[in-house]
């Protein structure tokens, strides 16, 4: 059993996602591979637009399809693949082994339900539990994540909630089923600053709790320094970097990470005089026809003709350390 | 909620006593007398005439008249027909059953279409089915009611002799014969009303649907490993039924108004027929009544869909 120790939880290999649009095709997704271990801690950072969120949704096929459509790539969960099983399979995974947190906490519960109610219903369906014991787990929840009076909060309903307490809400709920993997989709960009230090803090001691692993989608270099042990920063549908967080930000090789680590705004520097906050020039480009060659060449200060004539492949370039550029 | 139903109902007051002020006026300066037809019978000579409207009160100036309608109506009395001489509250009664069972029955067949057709249709955007829901609702709402019960009398009535197209009131029968009778008299109307209202209510129930199907809370649910039809019935109609279920209640009235069209054309004894052939008589007290019945109406449903969102939203609270 050496094998499954070694082998990664999640495994998205090569995974496509194309959508279909009047326009014409967009490749959301165009070729990611993103491992995440046991208990791993992983960050997936981008640009708005450069399909983490995609990727996130598509593990647990969450994405409308049509007319979204898995076009390519498997996903492996404990070594089974993801893609081709039936809807009925799908649901037996979903907040059982992986479970999701959106980014909007004001939008992600349903306005009629109350709280507990709404955690008892995942209890229910998939822990097979009776409506009563199902409650108590619900209540229990919410006390985990810090909820205060959480046997008298579990009745009321989500308006009755601030956005900080609805995305422990939302953290409750994916973790009432004890699953293998949490997917954070950005669940702090819709929250106070002061709150989303909370959330991170809340998220880290589940993970110590509970033993879970998690993927976190950010675009917030901030948040991956705070939680990562391994970040993959994407681009334009692609993986371009993957690395442990310390090397990452230690010795950044991809121009792009290098621009988004420049872009963090430092609280040392912005004290001295004429520091500005540097940012990437440019916009991330179309994905319905994505430019040949490097996708971020037509912002990238060190562009090259080989940079546009070829598209660079990812490679190792230190253990652990895999990037897309020729530099 | 006790406190609110009594603050409603007491702000219903000055809205009932307004319609009652309005309505009296307009049909006091509306040409026609009832009298009519007696200053054209040779037989009852002019004096005879003048003391009958004075015993009546209708020489008196407008606001006495209105002043002694309101006192009887506050009194609970209803007044007289001025043509049959039957006590109108008892010509409501008599007729308000017909309606109520021809205007449940078709409401009933418009729900039990719209909402499994709009669920259904909205849950597949732009399939066949869809396609096909969606001309229908509009050929259904687009054709007037008096022109499909004239199309359904004549094929049904007069072409295959299967359906009588006159409503009867007394029929000869007991027991289940008379209850066949009575359904077979009522498929008609009801089917008219009701494909009509139904037609419309699909397409709003198609459009609610949609609109809470794209939320992100939806999303949630299905992250849950809930089965899709849970899906559909707890986390997308249950909320999409919030709007509908305030259409629904709000258009009852409209309703009723609506069905004097219809119980014209299948001679439906019903409440709106009533109005008319008094309207036609300048049968005052019963014109007064039956329109006091439906502003009654409207204000009784308008509390009830504002009771119903409430119940159904629990983002509203009644203070």
């Amino acid at each position: 059993m050496s094998a499954s120790t070694t082998d990664p939880l999640l495994s998205i290999r090569d995974l496509r996602v194309h959508f279909a649009t009047d326009d014409g095709m967009v490749r959301a997704v165009d070729g990611v591979s993103i491992d995440v271990g046991r208990g791993e801690t992983v960050c997936v950072v981008g640009e708005s637009g450069c399909g983490k969120t995609v990727t996130a949704m598509t593990v647990l096929k969450l994405i409308a399809m049509p007319p979204g459509r898995i076009a390519g790539g498997q996903i492996l969960w404990q070594g089974r693949d993801l893609v081709p099983l039936k809807s009925d399979a799908m649901r037996s995974i979903r907040a059982k082994e992986i479970a999701i947190v959106f980014q909007e906490p004001m939008t992600s519960l349903n306005p009629v339900y109350t709280v507990g109610e709404q955690i008892a219903e995942v209890v229910r369906q998939q822990e097979k539990l009776g409506r009563r014991a199902a409650m108590d787990r619900a209540i229990e929840m919410l006390r985990l994540v810090h909820i205060p009076n959480a046997q008298r909060r579990a009745h009321d309903y989500p308006h009755q909630f601030s956005g900080g307490m609805r995305q422990r809400v939302m953290i409750a709920m994916a973790l009432s089923c004890n699953p293998k993997l949490l997917i954070a989709d950005e669940p702090t960009t819709a929250l106070d600053v002061t709150i989303q230090a909370q959330i991170l803090d809340l998220l880290a001691e589940m993970k110590e709790r509970l033993g879970m692993a998690v993927m976190l989608i950010t675009h917030a270099m901030g948040v991956v320094a705070e939680v990562a042990q391994r970040v993959v920063v994407m681009y334009a549908g692609k993986v371009v970097e993957e690395a442990p967080v310390r090397e990452l930000f230690a010795n950044p090789r991809h121009p792009y990470t290098q621009g988004l680590i420049r872009s963090i705004p430092r609280i040392d520097l912005a004290a001295t005089h004429h520091h500005r906050l540097e940012a990437i020039p440019g916009t991330v480009p179309s994905l319905l026809n994505p430019p040949v060659g490097c996708r971020f060449a037509a912002r990238c200060r060190y562009v090259t003709d080989a940079c546009r004539a070829a598209e660079p492949p990812l490679r190792e370039v230190a253990p652990g350390h895999k990037m897309a550029c020729i530099l | 909620m006790l406190h609110y139903l009594i603050r409603r109902l007491m702000i219903a007051i000055p809205s009932l006593l307004g319609i009652s002020v309005i309505l009296f006026t307009v049909l006091a300066l509306a040409p026609g007398d009832p009298f009519e037809e007696l200053a054209t019978n040779p037989a009852v000579p002019p004096d005879v005439r003048a003391h009958l409207r004075a015993s009546l009160g209708l020489d008196d100036p407008i606001h006495l008249r209105y002043i002694s309608w309101l006192t009887a109506m506050l009194r609970g009395e209803w007044g007289f027909s001025f043509v049959s001489r039957i006590p109108v509250e008892q010509l409501i009664l008599q007729r308000l059953p017909t309606t109520v069972a021809v205007i449940g029955a078709s409401q009933i067949l418009a729900l039990a279409i719209a909402l499994p057709v709009g669920v259904y249709a909205a849950t597949r955007p732009y399939s066949i089915f869809d396609q096909i829901a969606n001309t229908l609702a509009f050929v259904g709402f687009s054709l007037p009611t008096f022109f499909t019960g004239l199309l359904l009398i004549l094929l049904f009535s007069i072409q295959l002799d299967w359906l009588p197209f006159v409503f009867r009131t007394s029929i000869e029968a007991t027991g289940w014969r008379w209850w066949w009778e009575m359904v077979r008299q009522s498929i008609m109307p009801v089917a008219v009303l009701g494909l009509f209202q139904g037609a419309a209510w699909t397409r709003f129930v198609r459009s609610a649907v949609l609109d809470v199907v794209r939320l992100d809370h939806v999303t949630t649910a299905r992250s849950k490993g809930l089965p899709e039809s849970r899906v559909t019935m707890r986390h997308v109609v249950r909320n999409a039924m919030i709007p509908v279920v305030t259409l629904v209640a709000l258009q009852m009235p409209a309703v009723f108004g609506g069905a004097i069209v219809t119980e014209q054309i299948f001679r439906v004894p019903g409440i709106g027929s009533l109005l008319i052939s008094a309207i036609l008589a300048n049968d005052t007290p019963v014109i007064m009544a039956v329109t006091f019945v439906f502003a009654g109406l409207v204000i009784f449903f308008n509390l009830l869909a504002d009771v119903l969102y409430g119940w159904l939203d629990p983002r509203i609270s009644y203070r």
